[in-house]
């Protein structure tokens, strides 16, 4: 089958999965609410202030929502980051780079910023600026007077920027008021909770904004994977890729942190999987991505908030745990050789 | 007839070379013409710039002095896509990270034909098919790369560049980890594509006597300069040969082609 071909099935059926995932993750949830008082709250029959309305128009088809962008957003940073460092098991979380968003983000958090539509775009600032300083430092580590970046030496340098930004991030909530850690605490483990319709919209529009960048240059990153000297002689400019393929892939890892802490490995999942699937095309794997990103945190956050109900866990938890093992077997098994 | 590639004494030192190198290298004043039609063959010790050549005709590498022209305009003036669809270079290689199959590679090299296309048109894939025709690996195109032997491979990497539709060829070491079939196999696969589409090749090769055997002109660096170019007759001078490469060789005519063929003398460790 054609390219088009492929991408266009695996496209539509990504699409009707999520929205059966999506459908289901309504209906799921600790308050008992009937399918009958759900489809009554969607439709907008039941009353504004009555338990269903609040329950599904304002917790759980917002969380849904952010679930899905944030997982579509980290897939598709995967991706990018993956083409971006010829690197098939670079991701966001495993370079530093959500470490570096995350140190932003307490820093906005610890001044007072909150998810009021103002607010949230300092917050994404501060979170994009932690990302950028992030990938400075692992850039900087790796690369250490050598032109090739060895796969080992970038994963090493994206942990300890990792572990540094860990750090850091402990020294500014030892400093915090007590009565502010508990949200901060909640939202460093990863957790898709509900956020302001706002706040919603940004993201949105951010993600939009990423994704736009990464897509209209997939084909480019599929160059680049021969080389940066390769993809020059083929008439690409691969400085000029590089920085915009970058802003891209930290713009939707800082808009996730932000506005939904730093989650893990979504970035590695969910393009592993479909590379399982579709091969390693970038012009398939990006728009793809998007869509498996979003199913993935969307049943990863389900389990999250039914598994223990009603106590919840973090989605963060449930992302490592599958995402941790997944790494160790690609390591093990698919990319031996590059070690 | 204007060349079709003009090095006008082309200067070229890496920035900041000198502090990291012990010996730092640069490239002194190169200069010579690449007819169309012809195949040129670089040859010269390790370090002697062959590479750095490449570079510079590609725009990798930018030159500190004089300039290169490429149809009689300088090589600045060309647009990157556009001197891709005139220049394709044949790599030591490809990557193997992430698993393209042959057919994937060879329709990169379509890339400069449409850069803003998100995915080849039909044009672009008769092009890459008949690309891989010419180098027999259409019945591997669904193949992955990684499962290649490396003749194999090195066909699929020349079929790459021969989708660009370029007038020049470039080949860096092409036979660098070939055995003697493969070797054998390339040299004529090189000659084909010169004499059967007029490709005009650039064969950067530390084979001596490949070099010999294809080219129709030779051009010796030793320490980025240019030492001899001419036919390999006039190149491959024992005497020159000796000085260049700091070793002992003796040069024969080739009994079937009447090509030089360079020998090695070993030096006898009983000595």
């Amino acid at each position: 089958m054609s390219p088009q071909g492929r991408l266009a099935l695996t496209v539509g059926g990504l699409a009707a999965l999520l929205v059966a995932v999506a459908a289901a993750a309504l209906f799921l949830g600790s308050a008992a609410i009937s399918p009958r008082g759900v489809i009554g709250a969607v439709a907008g029959r039941a009353a504004a202030e009555s338990v269903e309305s609040v329950v599904i128009l304002s917790i759980r088809l917002p969380r849904i929502a952010v679930a899905a962008l944030a997982g579509g957003a980290l897939a598709v940073a995967g991706v990018a980051f993956q083409a971006l460092t010829r690197n098939p098991l670079a991701e966001p979380s495993v370079l530093g780079i959500s470490g570096g968003a995350a140190f932003g983000v307490v820093i906005g958090q610890s001044l007072g910023l909150g998810l009021t539509v103002v607010e949230a775009v300092g917050l994404t600032g501060f979170a994009f600026a932690g990302a950028l300083l992030a990938a400075a430092a692992v850039y900087l580590i790796a690369a250490a007077g050598r032109g090739v970046i060895q796969i080992q030496t970038l994963l090493l340098a994206g942990v300890i920027v990792g572990i540094f930004s860990a750090s850091a991030i402990t020294v500014i909530i030892s400093l915090l008021d007590f009565n502010r850690l508990g949200g901060v605490i909640h939202w460093l483990l990863g957790n898709v909770a509900p956020i302001p319709p706002g706040a919603l919209g940004l993201f949105a529009i951010l993600l939009g904004a990423g994704f736009g960048l990464v897509l209209r240059h997939a084909r480019e990153l599929n160059l680049l994977a021969l080389g940066e000297e390769s993809a020059q002689q083929l008439g690409l400019n691969a400085d000029r890729l590089k920085l915009t393929i970058f802003t891209g892939a930290a713009l939707l890892t800082a808009s996730v942190v932000a506005f939904a802490g730093p989650i893990g490995f979504v970035g590695l999942v969910v393009p592993h999987m479909l590379r399982m699937l579709l091969g390693p095309d970038n012009r398939l794997l990006v728009p793809t991505s998007l869509a498996g990103g979003a199913i993935f945190l969307l049943v990863a956050d389900t389990v999250a908030r039914s598994i223990v109900a009603p106590a919840e866990l973090s989605v963060g938890v449930i992302t490592s745990f599958c995402g941790a093992p997944f790494f160790v077997y690609l390591l093990r098994t698919r990319y031996r050789g590059l070690m | 007839m204007t060349p079709l590639v003009e090095f006008r004494a082309v200067g070229f030192a890496y920035p900041g070379a000198g502090r990291s190198r012990a010996r730092p290298f640069r490239l002194t004043s190169v200069s010579f013409a690449i007819e169309p039609g012809e195949i040129v063959g670089v040859i010269g010790p390790n370090s002697s710039g062959k590479t750095t050549l490449i570079r510079l005709l590609t725009r990798v590498l930018e030159p500190v002095e004089g300039e290169i022209a490429l149809e009689g305009k300088r090589l600045q003036n060309w647009g990157r896509a556009e001197l891709a669809r005139r220049v394709a270079v044949v790599p030591q290689g490809v990557p193997r990270e992430f698993p393209f199959t042959v057919e994937e590679l060879v329709l990169m090299g379509r890339y400069p034909h449409a850069p803003g296309r998100y995915f080849e048109n039909p044009a672009d894939v008769s092009a890459a098919r008949a690309a891989m025709d010419a180098t027999g690996v259409r019945h591997l195109a669904s193949q992955a790369l990684a499962s290649l032997g490396g003749g194999e491979t090195q066909r699929a990497v020349i079929a790459r560049a021969l989708a660009q539709e370029p007038r020049l060829l470039v080949l860096d070491e092409p036979t660098a980890h070939l055995d003697l079939r493969y070797q054998a196999e390339t040299a004529a696969l090189l000659r084909r594509l010169n004499r059967e589409r007029g490709v005009t090749i650039l064969l950067v090769s530390h084979d001596l006597n490949l070099a010999a055997e294809v080219s129709d002109r030779l051009l010796l660096l030793a320490e980025g300069r240019l030492v001899r170019l001419g036919t390999p007759d006039e190149v491959l001078e024992e005497s020159t040969l000796t000085a260049v490469f700091g070793c002992e060789v003796t040069v024969e005519k080739s009994p079937t082609t009447h090509r030089p063929h360079v020998q090695l003398v070993w030096p006898d460790g009983r000595r």
